[in-house]
């Protein structure tokens, strides 16, 4: 999933505070589940942002809704719902809602209300890591399906590097060196050899380094 | 500034149980503040984030939550995660600017125990302290 996490209320507060009424919309994807811009954080943010404004001696108002998603041209179509009830979107959905909202409404002012911060998954309740950069060039059949570009710091193909002590990264003792733990799981499976497999130079575009990415699937377009 | 507070105090049923007794005169009688209204609830477990921040746009000038003792939770882990829920409060205020000590946990054995009364005389003295909310204007 994509992972979030509420910016810091002051962030937020004034980025509407010129606003006499807000839609903070929630989405019921990603962030529902990471908890960081389902309903209930819609609610809770709304309350903050009445509050913070409050403070500040003026009033808000704030409509608090939700789409399925946010990163579907046919879900945005039902903030037409809301018309009139808002000067502004306050988006708890990751960048991609905020820029979707933004891409099909020219007339909408949407703030995002959330830091957009990786791709992960939940190791432990209320506990997230990051498992997959989106690099657009997989090389997980090669690692033990551990991700070095996500997972390791220095996202080296050939690891590990000289930093790796006791199976942790340089960079803090609570981090594990993934490139350790793909040497341990590769001979698990009896295939360390593909430890010493020099991987070539690698070309970054397919990560955005060449622009922004874009798939387009034939069998699909109408 | 001398001002009367409006302090919400939010008590699980077990850890409060006695303290509505009498109608609450027992209460009284204890000296407990005549600033604090005590919402009653099945468990602190049962409150939201919202819940606590209604209480201030409602015009609390401190919130507090009073439930089991953490090792001893009738519900078992509820006032553990009332406490979470008051820090995650207590955090947006500070982010807001405003003094983490409006809001606060307190974990107490259950009835009408003195601590009930000593840790509502303290929010009340500490919320004098502070003077009005800031959200009240």
């Amino acid at each position: 999933m994509i992972v979030a996490e509420r910016k810091p209320m002051a962030e937020i507060v004034e980025m509407v505070k010129d606003c006499k009424k807000v839609l903070v919309l929630a989405c019921r994807g990603c962030v529902t589940v990471c908890s960081a811009g389902g309903e209930r954080e819609a609610e809770i943010i709304a309350s903050l942002i009445r509050l913070g404004v409050k403070k500040e001696g003026k009033k808000i108002k704030t409509t608090v809704a939700s789409l399925v998603r946010q990163c579907d041209r046919e879900y945005i179509d039902e903030i037409d719902q809301w018309q009139g009830e808002f000067d502004a979107v306050v988006s708890t959905a990751c960048g991609v809602g905020v820029n979707f909202i933004s891409n099909l409404r020219k007339d909408t002012m949407v703030y995002p209300a959330l830091n957009t911060t990786f791709f992960g998954g939940s190791a432990e309740q209320g506990e997230w890591m990051e498992q997959c950069a989106g690099c657009g060039d997989c090389v997980l059949h090669l690692t033990g399906g551990l991700c070095p570009v996500a997972r390791c710091a220095k996202s080296l193909m050939n690891g590990p590097c000289g930093g790796s002590v006791g199976g942790k990264c340089e960079i803090n003792k609570d981090v594990e060196c993934i490139w350790q733990s793909i040497h341990d799981r590769l001979s698990s499976f009896d295939r360390s050899a593909q430890m010493e497999v020099i991987a070539p130079i690698r070309d970054w575009s397919t990560a955005g380094h060449g622009g922004p990415r874009k798939i387009v699937r034939e069998d699909l377009t109408v | 500034m001398s001002f009367d507070p409006a302090i919400t105090l939010f008590s699980c049923h077990y850890t409060s149980q006695q303290s509505c007794a009498e109608e609450g005169s027992e209460l009284e009688k204890l000296g407990f503040p005549e600033s604090i209204k005590l919402v009653r609830v099945p468990c602190t477990g049962k409150l939201q984030i919202t819940t606590l921040l209604d209480a201030f746009e409602e015009g609390a000038d401190g919130v507090y939550v009073v439930g089991c003792p953490e090792d001893g939770c009738h519900n078992v882990k509820g006032s553990a995660r009332a406490a979470k829920r008051v820090t995650a409060v207590r955090d947006a205020l500070v982010e807001l600017g405003v003094e983490a000590g409006r809001v606060e946990m307190y974990h107490l054995p259950r009835g009408l125990h003195p601590e009930f009364v000593a840790k509502g005389k303290e929010m009340d003295s500490r919320i004098r302290d502070l003077g009005p909310s800031p959200f009240n204007g």
